[in-house]
């Protein structure tokens, strides 16, 4: 965001304040992207299912999904994978029209199995070993490679992956109402923060606010016209891909709820009923984006798989490889893509996990010098000392 | 802005004759009294104005009997939580979920499921509601900011399981009592409370069906810290003591083999169930454990509190949360010193902490979480006038996304700036800055929806200001206040300023 010309306008307490939405809108064909976080490690093998394996079925004798079978149950994706039935409304189409994708074994080399330690250094995307740098994320490098990229994080605190030398402006969409301060008293709030090192978040927070007043004024009349008005994940959805289309090109959105160590269910229960609205809120936002979808790449992750056996209560504890999703208008999708291995005992990581072979600054490195052109140098800014690799993914 | 020199002259009239003698505080004085207490009200100035600041820290270090104003103690009696113990909540509530799952009339059982979750939900709201009382109106402020502070790193979240039924007594019997106490005690108590047991599952977790989730994070985030040097093997061993642990509010024995009997454990709804016990050995941070029943327990807590790892992981986060989002390494030594010294003596730590050069270098610099926020602007707009209504507040909090029993996952909130300073917090925080400046809110209307007899606005340019901000204000502030076109806007600014939103 150009705060400095806000900030101008702020200080000359203009009586219409220019937003920075129309004032830097995205040139129409450039590439967006949203990385969606699944916090909490969701159990990917009762999403993307191992189905043609036979140990799959035995360490999971409670919480297994059933094997494809026709137009019920898991909609097959490959000769050994399928998708969870629940998301045959959602995600299914997609795949269908080679607009999804999916990464099996694929995560990082933390070991640590820790939800917060291994989402953070994922969102650092830094080398596992070594000394880390806790004020730079890799989403916030990125957005410092990319021209004109407009990061923006869809959540009420800023993560890790965008901590960074400038600010990323933030606001969660869940629940927003009307702005509450007119242009005098935002100018006289950001005047008090001048000089301060809040200066920045004082003055995106004060302008974001403004902006997203006006997306809600227009999801209002929306409203009027549509008879159903969509609920929790994919009305976030929708807004955010009303701001994704217009202006932000680097998005960051996360979701809770994936710690299943108890009763997590199979085809149906507590897991599937939160990848559901999960993957309604996907598909809603691939529609929303209208003529922009072409440009745009959502990548779903998770800090890590779960153990590939259940265990004593019928849920599965921290693991290791986890499964990503890719989906996006012009995606090279319709397939299992990256390293794989058979999945049976042997293959077990520490005979607990799935193992990691597809290294989520390999996956996403080489994804990015696609996506926007980057050179070897660019992207060794954004994953530093890594190894990118062409999964022919865009 | 005549008004707010009236309302300064009514905010004066109003203290009782012989208020402190303001010019003796220096700024330093204030910042001090910000950190050692939620933010300080006429009769802290007043207490620490008689005692001078030595006296005034032993009594918060140890606070002996707390005596609250007698309206507050009579708000907290009055509430449920303050006339039943979580075993008989407990009880209860598994009682009525029988009953109700043999209702045949899916309606009926509809109606009463949703009648018993609403009364969970108000019992948590009103473990919520006491929390606020006491950090609002207890003289023993660094008690109460020292029970916050140990119900967010023994983090339960009031919508799982049964825990709306248990979040007021974890805090009363499990936290408050430990609170300034030794950190062998609170591990023990919060892991033999029904409220932590099924928030983390180990109330599940039994020989032949291990649920290892509470025994990572008991290393992990209450104790030793990741990466401190326990491995995978370790977290698998530590979930084997700990089968057995677990939850039994019916009040019956479990019929146990003669040769178990005396091992088992039992008082208010938790149990230790050697029938559920993984009875082999066990090698845990390197050290044989015998298999025999819940000594284990007792001997992997030692074991782990004693590890120089958990001085430093407990000092360190006393320290971000008193200190400094990065705390010297020079304090947290002599911190864990003290702690290794005095066998965990939380008192001790913080005494150490608060005689400290690095703590006196550290005044006005830390940025206010949400609940500090809240509750010092609360104690500043209403100077010891007790409020009737928590609603407001426990609003303000979840908007500021720090609610009171209200953290999903077992980390607990951040205690750093880059928590709670970015863009959005900060335009949400003015929005709330604003919504309490803007009248009462609601705070002096009656909890039992009876007409309000008593009305309080917030009273931001009273005494109080003028002896503890006025005379410090940054010529930031002053300007903006000086813009201010009404008393809400007035209000509003300073609560935004950043000379209040700091520490």
């Amino acid at each position: 965001m150009k705060r400095r010309v806000f900030l101008q306008l702020l200080g000359a307490a203009a009586p219409a304040l220019t937003f920075s939405g129309r004032l830097f809108a995205a040139p129409p064909g450039s590439p967006r992207f949203l990385l969606v976080f699944l916090r909490g490690g969701y159990d990917c093998a009762n999403i993307v299912i191992p189905y043609s394996s036979s140990f799959y079925y035995e360490t999971r004798p409670n919480i297994a999904v059933p094997k494809p079978n026709g137009q019920d149950g898991a909609v097959e994706l490959d000769s050994d994978w399928a998708l969870a039935p629940i998301l045959r409304p959602s995600i299914a189409p997609l795949y269908a029209q080679r607009q999804a994708l999916f990464i099996p074994f694929a995560g990082t080399d933390d070991l640590s199995r820790s939800h917060f330690e291994t989402q953070d250094s994922i969102e650092l995307g830094q080398p596992t070993q070594g000394s880390h740098d806790l004020r730079s994320g890799f989403l916030a490098r990125l957005a410092a490679v990319v021209n004109d990229s407009c990061p923006i994080s869809f959540t009420d605190s800023l993560p890790v992956c965008f901590r960074g030398d400038s600010d990323v402006p933030n606001i969660s969409l869940k629940g927003v109402g009307k702005p509450v301060f007119d242009t005098r008293q935002a100018a006289i709030l950001a005047d008090m923060y001048a000089g301060h090192h809040l200066q920045q978040e004082v003055a995106d927070g004060l302008e974001l606010r403004q902006e997203v007043g006006r997306v809600m004024e227009d999801e209002m009349k929306q409203a009027n016209r549509d008879a159903i008005t969509p609920k929790g994940f994919e009305l976030e959805a929708r807004r955010v891909a009303r701001l994704m289309k217009e202006q932000y090109r680097v998005g960051f959105i996360d979701v809770g709820g994936w710690d299943t160590h108890v009763n997590e269910g199979a085809a149906q229960g507590a897991l599937a009923n939160n990848m559901d609205s999960l993957g309604k809120g996907l598909a809603a936002f691939s529609q929303e984006m209208g003529g922009e979808w072409r440009n745009t790449v959502v990548a779903v992750v998770s800090e890590f798989g779960r153990t590939f056996r259940e265990n004593g209560n019928k849920g599965t504890d921290h693991g290791h490889g986890s499964v990503y999703w890719l989906l996006g208008g012009s995606i090279n999708g319709g397939r299992v893509a990256g390293e794989q291995v058979k999945v049976d005992r042997q293959h077990l990581f520490q005979d607990r996990d799935f193992p990691v072979l597809n290294d989520y600054r390999s996956v996403f490195g080489g994804l990015f010098a696609t996506l926007w052109d980057l050179t070897s140098d660019q992207v060794q800014r954004v994953f530093p000392g890594s190894s990118p690799t062409t999964l022919q993914l865009v | 802005m005549r008004n707010i020199a009236i309302l300064a002259v009514a905010g004066a009239m109003a203290l009782p004759a012989g208020a402190a003698a303001s010019s003796a505080l220096s700024r330093e004085d204030i910042q001090w009294l910000d950190r050692v207490t939620y933010g300080p009200d006429t009769a802290t100035l007043n207490e620490y104005q008689k005692l001078g600041r030595r006296r005034f820290l032993d009594e918060q270090l140890h606070p002996g009997e707390v005596r609250l104003p007698p309206q507050v103690n009579a708000e907290i009696g009055s509430l449920d939580i303050s006339h039943q113990d979580g075993a008989e909540l407990l009880a209860y509530v598994n009682r009525e979920n029988q009953r109700i799952n043999a209702i045949a009339d899916d309606a009926q059982k509809q109606a009463e499921r949703k009648a018993l979750n609403d009364k969970g939900n108000k019992l948590a709201y009103e473990a919520a509601r006491r929390e606020i009382l006491r950090a609002l109106y207890s003289p023993a402020q660094l008690q109460e900011q020292l029970t916050w502070l140990w119900l967010d790193h023994f983090s339960v979240f009031q919508y799982k399981a049964n825990d709306p039924w248990l979040v007021g007594d974890y805090a009363e019997r499990a936290i408050r009592p430990h609170a300034l106490g030794h950190f062998r005690e609170l591990v023990m108590a919060t892991l033999t409370h029904p409220a932590m047991l099924q928030y983390l599952d180990n109330a599940q977790n039994a020989n032949g069906h291990i649920n290892e989730n509470y025994a990572r994070e008991l290393m992990e985030l209450h104790t030793l810290g990741v990466g401190s040097g326990y491995t995978q093997q370790d977290i698998q061993e530590l979930a084997r003591i700990l089968t057995g642990v677990g939850v039994n509010a019916s009040g019956n024995e479990p019929k146990l083999k003669p040769e178990w009997q005396a091992l088992y454990r039992h008082q208010g709804a938790f149990e230790f169930n050697p029938a559920r016990h993984d009875f082999g050995s066990k090698t845990l941070l390197g050290q044989h454990v015998n298999g025999r029943g819940f000594d284990e327990v007792e001997q992997a807590v030692e074991l782990i509190v004693s590890q120089p790892a958990c001085a430093r992981f407990v000092s360190h986060k006393l320290a971000v949360y008193f200190v400094s989002d990065n705390p010297p390494p020079s304090l947290i030594d002599r911190m864990a010193k003290t702690f290794q010294k005095t066998h965990g003596d939380i008192a001790g730590v913080l005494e150490t902490m608060f005689k400290s050069r690095e703590f006196a270098a550290s005044l006005g610099g830390k940025f206010k979480d949400p609940m500090h926020f809240v509750v010092s602007t609360v104690r500043l707009a209403y100077d010891g006038k007790p409020i009737l209504n928590t609603h407001p507040i426990t609003n303000w909090l979840n908007a500021l996304g720090e609610p009171l029993f209200g953290r999903q996952t077992p980390d607990g909130f951040p205690l750093t700036e880059s928590g709670w300073a970015s863009s959005g917090q900060i335009s949400r925080r003015f929005e709330i800055a604003r919504a309490i400046g803007n009248g009462n809110g609601g705070l002096f209307d009656p909890e039992d929806g009876t007409a309000a007899t008593t009305t309080g606005f917030p009273q931001l340019s009273n005494r109080l200001y003028f002896t503890a901000l006025e005379p410090f204000l940054s010529a930031n502030a002053r300007t903006a206040l000086n813009r201010a076109g009404s008393q809400l806007e007035w209000n509003t600014f300073l609560l935004a300023s950043p000379d209040f939103n700091y520490r």
